[in-house]
């Protein structure tokens, strides 16, 4: 044991007393093939597509990017931590749908609605986490679960609800014009409208990075990612880390949930479906390992980024409609391939 | 057997089988002809649920199997094969009548001919205005989306269009390509396609933003679907475009927007219509052995619903119904 021990401690000091470049350190963070990744497709779309070296074009494959980029930094936590949540993208409609209901049937203004979305989404959050430290069942097989009975309820309650699958236009109801404000409203800077979105995302991925990065919580998230035996063995509450990183996912996906409401009115009971992927996809491509314990928010951030300049900058090429899936599909691939060629490269000349 | 214990028997046989009806068939209300026999028939469609158009046929559906007594099964899945699937599984339960959207018809032939070879009726409706005789259906309702297609063509040229753009939700789907194929073939300006993600409206603005962006002297987007209609709206304004928009289908959204002149026109199939003919077109071919249309469509559409119509419409959109 002691040996063990001393081993650890000779190689901690060892690495401690080896100082690296500046360069080195910054490759070997996770989401520095993401970094790459994006860097490479950016240039890619300048040289391609002339019209998407504009700044009007720039502020909307951001708002792309921000509308999967605020839960995808949710779903990088919760995947250090070493869950999946398959539910988020339809949960994004439930709460949209949630917020629209309560307000419009029940309580006659929209703040009340938005209030009663946030306790919900938290909710389904706490009750994810739940099943799974009860059911020690795979959290692929939970989410897939709860996600297949969101989407059912999203269009049984509403249809049982309005008599349609739709909710009922909202820009008429009391407190409409201040939600949308805060939610969904347009900053125009020099002539040009940029979402609120956007900025969210930017604060989402602040604080994401913070927690990980400064807080005790973050070395937990870290910690019960990367062996939820050990951690629990040094005292971090594995259980409550879990449903509480379930729980952040429920916030994250209750503001792009009022986002959606606000910035488009009604809600398609159908909508959101796929999307659960792209969140997953963003964390994945940003640096975040699928067994949990490596990973960073701002490579999620990245990942997102990287998703929204592939969709549009097809579109700023003018590349034939019908290939549009295919283009979209290579030029994740590419991003990837560069993304782990980096991450390799880095880690190989410790 | 004295005369009145018969007549009572008969009161109650006739009493036990409006109970059986109305257990069988919670939604029929009461039994409108009882000595016929209660019919089973499915509606089988490819659109995405809760999708608000699927849910105005749907309800068109509804009422006539209300009227004509029936029990409907409605089921849809927005891809060829499990829609296919859905077909074989209510061949299994022996229904008696099919309706069913034929947006992939060649996945369809297999199965419909399982049910032409059981001699289940099957009325084709809402897309496949090409494929259904082909396919050897006897009756269609709905609107022949080239035509319609063709109908908008013309309106943009009218309106001085040069550049239109058709945003496509369902990329594949074969009536929705017909109508870009219609547009196509009467617009004398350039024409692009565009699709986009029917899931994910966020998404689908982006992507009609980046479009005219990248494009900006198109001056017309036309959506295919009514709720996409609004998002194309908003994506003009956010990309300081020019563009008109106007669309197929109608939303209670998308009318108020005609009314407030920031949609030009929508085209209206009236859905209602197709639901409710298609289930009532069965009735009439297993109680009667009418064929209805005499070798053509029966025509559900296009008719345009501009600012100076919108008003005799509004209503019933609200209602969900148009």
């Amino acid at each position: 044991m002691s040996t063990v021990a001393e081993r650890a401690a000779a190689r901690s000091d060892k690495t401690q007393l080896v100082h690296q470049p500046l360069w080195k350190t910054v490759l070997k963070r996770p989401e520095a093939g993401a970094l790459g990744g994006a860097i490479l497709v950016f240039i890619a779309f300048y040289i391609v597509a002339p019209p998407f070296r504009q700044v009007p074009a720039f502020t909307t494959v951001l708002y792309q990017s921000s509308t999967l980029g605020i839960p995808a930094v949710a779903v990088a936590l919760l995947m250090i931590g070493g869950e999946f949540d398959l539910s988020a993208g339809v949960a994004v409609t439930t709460s949209s749908l949630v917020a629209s209901m309560f307000a419009t049937e029940v309580a006659g203004n929209i703040w009340v609605g938005v209030a009663f979305a946030l306790v919900f989404s938290l909710a389904i959050g706490a009750l994810n986490g739940f099943l799974l430290v009860r059911t020690r069942l795979h959290s692929f097989l939970v989410t897939l679960s709860t996600f297949l009975m969101l989407q059912g309820l999203n269009i049984a309650i509403t249809k049982l609800v309005t008599g349609n699958v739709a909710t009922e236009d909202i820009s008429m109801m009391p407190g409409f014009a201040s939600a949308h404000a805060v939610f969904a409203s347009t900053i125009n800077i020099a002539g040009i409208n940029v979402s609120i979105a956007i900025f969210y995302w930017v604060l989402f991925v602040i604080a994401g990075t913070w927690i990980l990065l400064r807080t005790k919580v973050g070395n937990w998230i870290f910690a019960v990612g990367g062996d939820a035996d050990s951690a629990r063995a040094v005292g971090v509450p594995v259980r409550a880390m879990k449903i509480f990183l379930f729980m952040v996912v429920g916030f994250s996906v209750w503001f792009i949930g009022m986002h959606m409401l606000f910035a488009y009115d009604t809600v398609q009971s159908g909508a959101g479906v796929g999307n659960e992927l792209l969140y997953i996809a963003a964390a994945v491509v940003g640096g975040c390992l699928l067994t949990g314990g490596y990973g960073s928010a701002i490579g999620s951030a990245l990942g997102a980024f990287i998703f929204g300049m592939t969709t549009e900058g097809v579109i700023y090429a003018d590349w034939d409609a019908d290939w549009f899936m295919f283009f979209v599909g290579a030029m994740l691939l590419i991003a990837t391939v560069v993304n782990t060629w980096i991450r390799a490269r880095a880690s190989m000349g410790v | 057997m004295s005369k009145l214990n018969r007549k009572a028997l008969a009161v109650l046989a006739a009493g036990a089988a409006m109970v059986c009806a109305s257990l069988v068939a919670p939604t029929t209300g009461q039994a409108a002809d009882k000595s016929a026999k209660h019919y089973t028939f499915a509606m089988i469609t490819h659109g995405q649920l809760g999708d608000t158009f699927w849910d105005i046929i749907r309800k068109g559906a509804n009422e006539a199997a209300r009227k004509d007594n029936v029990k409907l099964i409605y089921l849809a899945a927005p891809e060829a094969s499990k829609q296919a699937d859905l077909v074989t599984n209510v061949l299994q339960q022996h229904v008696d009548g099919i309706a069913l959207t034929l947006a992939f018809p060649d996945a369809m032939r297999p199965v419909l001919k399982k049910a032409q070879d059981a001699g289940v009726p099957i009325v084709g409706f809402n897309a496949g205005s090409d494929d259904w005789k082909k396919l050897g259906l006897e009756m269609y309702v709905g609107q022949d989306e080239v035509i319609a297609g063709k109908a908008v063509g013309e309106r943009l040229n009218k309106e001085g269009a040069k550049n239109v753009v058709c945003v496509d939700q369902q990329q594949g789907a074969v009536q929705l390509e017909e109508r870009c194929d219609g547009i196509k073939q009467t617009f004398k300006g350039k024409y692009q396609i565009l699709y986009v993600n029917g899931y994910d409206m966020a998404s689908a603005q982006s992507r009609i933003q980046a479009k005219l962006q990248q494009d900006p002297s198109v001056d017309y987007v036309v959506t295919l679907g009514a709720p996409f209609a609004p998002t194309a709206v908003t994506a003009a304004q956010m990309s300081n475009s020019k563009a008109k928009v106007g669309t197929f289908d109608m939303s209670p959204r998308a009318v108020n927007l005609i009314k407030q002149g920031k949609i030009a026109f929508a085209v209206d199939q009236q859905p209602y219509v197709e639901g409710y003919e298609a289930i009532d077109l069965l009735w009439l071919n297993k109680t009667n052995g009418d064929v209805v249309g005499g070798g053509e469509p029966v025509l559900t559409g296009p008719a345009f619903v501009t600012k100076d119509n919108i008003d005799a419409v509004a209503e019933y959109a609200k209602r969900g119904t148009r």
